[in-house]
């Protein structure tokens, strides 16, 4: 198939980008997920 | 978390078997040929980004007019997963016009437009992230949000006011454009496919702001004691 690499150049950038973006959002939610845990336990413990 | 697994999986199945209709059940178009199974990436790239960042502007109104944090969560996120969509136009855009035109980029109405798009929602980014006050970073966003959103019917009908590199509308495009009754087929069910994939990181993405303000809330309980 005429052009093959840069089909395949433009499907895997493409879908990088959307990978990583997915993995940058779930990496944010497991971070916030910890800070979240932790003020909790720390304001259960001031009380 | 079963659920969004589930969801994930369909849209995994949905945009396999879109691939595989752009790949085998589409034709390939006669002046280009086979590099231009690109444009099933990057057309709906394109519309993808227009949806979100319709979403962004309407959210942007809303909190406007409403004052309500839930409407700033929903256009922050709206604006970070068109920007994504973005991205994807803009990388996919150049591979394709390479072989084509013989050149990664021209400085022509739609690239350039769709570039500034791209610089627009950077900036609205920033800007958040320089605003520490959560009522006045939403509103300051929101309203450049709505003025960003004004390049986005720019961009759109840049094509039909100007005489541009980038191609005429296939979709839309008046008498003269369409395509092949396969190629439309296969064009729309790959759309359906991101349109999924559009509302998955969206509301993702929702999610992870409406946590963050959960961060903000319970530091601000810490402070008060």
């Amino acid at each position: 198939m005429k052009n093959l690499d840069s089909i395949l150049a433009a499907y895997l950038a493409g879908w990088a980008i959307f990978f990583v973006y997915y993995i940058s959002v779930a990496q944010r939610m497991n971070a916030l997920h910890k800070q979240i845990e932790q003020l909790k336990s720390s304001l259960s413990r001031g009380k | 978390m079963i659920k969004t697994v589930f969801v994930a999986v369909i849209l995994f199945t949905m945009i396999a078997f879109t691939a595989y209709l752009a790949f085998h059940y589409a034709p390939i178009e006669k002046t280009m040929g086979p590099i231009q199974k690109i444009f099933y990436l990057h057309l709906p790239s394109a519309f993808s980004s227009f949806i979100a960042l319709g979403i962004c502007f309407y959210a942007n109104l809303r909190y406007v007019f409403s004052r309500e944090a839930k409407w700033d969560w929903l256009a922050v996120s709206a604006a970070e997963v068109g920007l994504a969509f973005i991205s994807v136009v803009l990388v996919t855009g150049p591979i394709w016009a390479h072989p084509v035109w013989g050149i990664w980029w021209t400085w022509d109405a739609r690239l350039t437009l769709t570039f500034v798009l791209w610089l627009l929602y950077i900036a609205y980014l920033l800007l958040r992230s320089m605003l520490e006050e959560p009522d006045k970073r939403a509103l300051f966003s929101a309203l450049f949000g709505i003025f960003a959103f004004l390049d986005v019917p720019l961009v759109y009908f840049s094509i039909r006011w100007w005489r541009t590199q980038h191609p005429q509308p296939v979709i839309l495009g008046g008498p003269g454009s369409g395509l092949d009754p396969r190629m439309r087929i296969s064009y729309l069910l790959v759309w359906a496919a991101f349109t999924g994939l559009l509302i998955l990181l969206l509301n993702g993405r929702y999610k992870l702001e409406a946590m963050r303000a959960s961060v903000e809330e319970l530091r601000r309980e810490m402070e008060v004691r």
